[in-house]
């Protein structure tokens, strides 16, 4: 049953159009000769070479991959042991917490970020400290935790009962159980719920904005501040590298998953 | 006779108030295969857990070769299990998933003799050569016979297995009966089943245990239940049976129908009711009007069932199922003779009255029993 | 005796549930109380004591109010018709082409949303955007949409497409064809398929679709600040730029706007589980 199905293609090709071409200019632009971001000056690599001389962007791509990495890796701590907690939790004590994760889901980052950044003024007075890299950091995790649980319990819910009574039963401490069993079965969440919480991370703005102080920049903080006046095709460039090195990694995973799954069907 | 191994002692199991298990008392022997037998809810589950180590009874003991074993956690426990399902750790292959105990052991084993007991244990199921394969990637018989290597891989005194059969199908399930029961002989490791399944529960067992709503109803040989079967619950689950009311009127004669008969059981008192168990096999029809009818009554149905044929029979009002080998037509009027080892009486009981009648009967009866009890116990997991 | 009672204390501390205390209390001083501090800025007289007075104060911003929800619903209603048909021809796909296809959706994401949007500057500039010069190429008649509510439109739409079609995807993707094929045993034509079975059967992806894009739209400032050439201001404006030299009257919007979306977003839930009679089409 072979249906035609070109003009669904057609419709694809076009919505990547819409999503791709701003990213297409973009990369364009960043070999331009000119600071120009719409005429067209000649081949150039000399953004990419001011962009390793430019200390305040690499310092920003910098905090960036630091507040993601360690953002992601925290919240994926807390996140699986929490969601793990929580599948344990009858429904009367879930419903609750569970109601209480779900709002920085569903809540406008700008509010989040807002009523983070008034928290943070507040106890700052109180404890004697200003906004920087910790309160970023600590406003990542919390944006971050619940993709983590979000992407953790479906596999909870998918674990047989008795593996856990297997593996207690085969010789497993209760924390045996746990390490043993219960995260190499969840192990695909985790990893999901990692690299989602790291992307959020990476492309989040706003919360960042309200929430990291004035002495602490992260990328898109820099872009956002550039915009005012102009923003140096030095951003694009790494914005360039970024973006390949990503697609490049995506790749990569992509064809070994592929040679994963054909393994055992030429067996 | 092997000496006594397990003794639970008057345990009882509740969750949330709800009793699932009443004071029960149960003793298994060194090296016997015993089978724990009834519905999805009878509390066998919750047995075989607290067996395990899984939960732990509200009050009573656990006893393990004389010593109390309440709170020994499982892993400490000389007692492995084979899980409904299987359980089977997907993320590991066959070799890891039986070495999956032995890693954990102590003192540490080498690498060289966990492959040799591994490759041992999967010689023993006929699962030779599938060391590397997905513990996913098999099929239901093969995902079994992983599981069976799993826990006996570590040699425990008693191997539990809850409804290990249930996911296969019929005729896989009489190979694995088979299978089972060879492995127990050649392992010499006491067994303790779990199943719905009565005639799996005959076939295998040396001991029965047939239980219901949390109580042992009764504890014998297969022949025992089968012949000798306690109370109505026990006679009506355990194969086919007509049970119909009874006077003792003495010790060998029982009043049925208005009919006084002859029959082997005693010790009832002088004119006591009891129930009285027929089975099915164990009717003869003799031509009508003959001396030898004791009864007669009218063919409602007819079912024919390969070796012989199910038929209904009205003895006023009562439908009684009889198995025979001769083709009595719908409408027909027929006698039939009992003789008197083929009375059982029973002492009256909290289940007299429930069963052994078959005026609801059809040709799906069977199959309509079956797929009540072929859920999973979902009442006796906590 | 003692290795006993030992042993029930372990026990106690062994109870999984344990593992959620970290995360509770950080949803409790990290969640719940920021979003108390708000409520207690809006609700509070500068002197103390209760008043309603900041939601007035609010209250006067209605046109803000109004152009963000409209923006914001517009934006929505695009995705979801741009969205769907991407959604649907995408799980009728081979899984190859589904894993490549979702991982280029994702992709543009890891490229950062501020300079995505500011190229989007470049396409659509009045003079010399790169759009206007295709169409000149074209010999077609300028387009005069920079700086004005079509061009955040855009941004948002282009920005949070993504939003509403992986959602819709993994719905479509684990519905069950034999679903369709008994609707179509019984007689249904392609469209009454896809009325009475398919789009009911995806509500729940439509649903989380919707809100993953509204509630970003609604609120979103840098967006209408690149696009919008910073002429109409949107709520997110608003609040950036009250939050903290007028905290109550900051905290009053936030709070209007978080209930409003909250409403919505029940609202939508309630009729995607329970009130299928008012949404058949």
């Amino acid at each position: 049953m072979t249906k035609n199905r070109l003009p669904g293609r057609l419709y694809t090709a076009l919505i990547m159009l819409f999503l791709y071409a701003p990213i297409f200019v973009l990369i364009v632009f960043s070999f331009n000769a000119t600071k120009s971001r719409t005429v067209w000056a000649g081949f150039s690599l000399k953004w990419y070479t001011a962009l390793l001389r430019d200390k305040q962007i690499l310092g920003a791509f910098y905090t960036t991959l630091a507040v993601s990495l360690i953002s992601a890796a925290v919240s994926t701590v807390i996140g699986t042991f929490a969601a793990i907690g929580l599948f344990d939790m009858k429904r009367k004590l879930r419903s609750p917490v569970l109601f209480v994760n779900n709002i920085p889901l569903v809540n406008a980052d700008i509010i989040t970020g807002v009523a983070m950044c008034m928290l943070f003024v507040a106890l700052g007075t109180f404890l004697k400290f200003k906004l920087g890299f910790g309160t970023l950091l600590i406003a990542h995790v919390t944006f971050n935790i619940p993709y983590i649980i979000l992407s953790v319990m479906p596999k909870l819910r998918q674990l047989d009962g008795n593996l856990l009574d297997a593996g207690r039963d085969l010789g497993c401490t209760w924390f045996g159980t746990l390490w043993r069993v219960i995260f190499p079965e969840i192990m695909p969440g985790i990893i999901n719920g990692a690299l989602i919480a790291f992307t959020m991370s990476i492309d989040d703005f706003v919360i960042s904005y309200f929430t990291a102080g004035s002495d602490v920049e992260t990328l898109s903080m820099s872009v956002y501040s550039m915009t005012r006046k102009r923003i140096s095709p030095e951003v694009n460039a790494l914005s360039t590298l970024l973006f390949v090195t990503v697609l490049i990694l995506l790749l990569a995973i992509n064809i070994r998953s592929r040679g994963q799954n054909k393994s055992p069907e030429t067996r | 006779m092997e000496k006594e191994l397990i003794r639970l002692e008057n345990c009882t199991m509740a969750f949330d108030d709800e009793v699932v298990l009443d004071n029960i008392s149960l003793s298994i022997r060194d090296k016997e295969f015993l089978t724990l037998l009834g519905p999805s809810g009878c509390g066998k589950t919750t047995t075989l857990r607290i067996i395990g180590g899984f939960t732990k009874p509200v009050s009573g003991g656990v006893f393990f070769d004389g010593v109390r074993i309440n709170d020994m956690p499982p892993h400490k426990r000389n007692v492995n299990t084979v899980f409904q399902k299987y359980a089977l750790f997907t993320h590991l292959n066959v070799f890891e998933n039986v070495a999956f105990g032995l890693r954990l052991q102590k003192p540490k084993l080498s690498k060289a003799e966990i492959a040799r007991l591994v490759d041992e244990m999967l010689e023993v199921v006929s699962l030779r050569g599938f060391n590397n394969r997905d513990a996913s990637s098999l099929s239901g018989g093969q995902q079994q016979r992983v599981a069976i290597a799993r826990a006996l891989v570590l040699k425990p005194r008693v191997l539990l297995l809850d409804e290990p059969l249930g996911a296969l199908d019929l005729r896989l399930r009489k190979d694995m009966q088979n299978e089972l029961k060879r492995i127990q002989q050649q392992t010499e490791i006491t067994f303790v089943y779990v199943t719905h399944d009565q005639e799996e529960a005959l076939a295998m067992s040396d001991t029965v245990v047939v239980m219901d709503g949390g109580i042992i109803q009764q504890i014998g040989s297969p022949e025992d239940v089968y012949n000798e079967p306690k109370n109505a619950f026990v006679a009506d689950f355990i194969g086919e049976s007509n049970i119909v009311d009874g006077i003792m009127r003495s010790d060998g004669e029982v009043e049925i129908f208005g009919r006084r008969m002859k029959c082997l059981d005693g010790g009832f008192g002088k004119d006591e009711p009891a129930d009285v168990v027929i089975r099915p096999e164990d009717i003869d029809i003799v031509p009508l009007g003959s001396d030898a009818a004791m009864l007669t009554g009218q063919v409602t149905n007819v079912t024919f069932k390969g070796v012989h044929y199910d038929i209904i029979v009205d003895f006023k009002g009562f439908k009684w199922l009889i198995q025979t080998t001769d083709l009595s037509p719908v409408g027909g009027k027929i006698g039939i003779k009992l003789d008197p080892d083929s009375i059982h009486i029973m002492k009256k009981s909290r289940y007299s009255g429930m069963f052994g009648d078959y005026s609801s009967y059809s040709a799906e009866y069977d199959d309509i029993s079956d797929a009540s009890l072929g859920e999973d116990d979902v009442e006796d997991d906590e | 005796m003692r290795a006993a009672r030992r042993g029930s204390i372990a026990a106690k501390l062994a109870k999984p549930q344990a593992l959620a205390a970290p995360y509770v209390l950080w949803l409790a001083v990290f969640v719940a109380a920021p979003i108390l501090i708000i409520a207690v800025f809006a609700f509070v007289r500068n002197g103390g004591g209760f008043t309603l007075s900041h939601f007035a104060e609010a209250a006067r911003s209605w046109k803000v109010f109004g152009r963000s929800f409209w923006l914001a619903f517009v934006a929505t209603a695009i995705c979801l018709l741009l969205g769907y048909p991407l959604a649907y021809v995408l799980s009728r796909e081979s899984a190859n082409v589904q894993r490549v296809m979702s991982m280029l959706i994702m992709l543009p994401m890891w490229m950062n949303f501020l300079l995505r949007t500011y190229a989007w500057m470049s396409i659509l500039e009045e003079n010399n955007g790169l759009l206007n010069r295709l169409l000149g190429f074209l010999r077609l008649p300028q387009l005069h949409i920079a700086n004005s509510p079509t061009a955040v439109v855009i941004g948002m739409v282009y920005n949070f497409l993504p939003f509403m079609v992986l959602p819709l995807y993994s719905v479509l993707v684990k519905l069950d064809k034999r679903l369709v094929e008994a609707a179509q045993d019984l007689g249904a034509t392609p469209v009454q398929v896809f009325r009475r079975v398919t789009f009911r059967l995806s509500l729940p992806g439509v649903i989380s679709g919707v809100t993953m894009v509204f509630v970003p739209a609604v609120s979103t400032f840098a967006i209408s600040k690149l696009l919008g050439g910073g002429k109409s201001d949107l709520l997110g404006d608003l609040i950036e730029r009250n939050f903290l030299s007028n905290k109550p009257f900051g905290s009053a919007i936030s709070l209007l706007m978080m209930v409003i979306c909250m409403v919505f977003i029940g609202l939508m839930n309630k009729f995607g589980d329970g009130g299928e009679g008012t949404l058949a089409i």
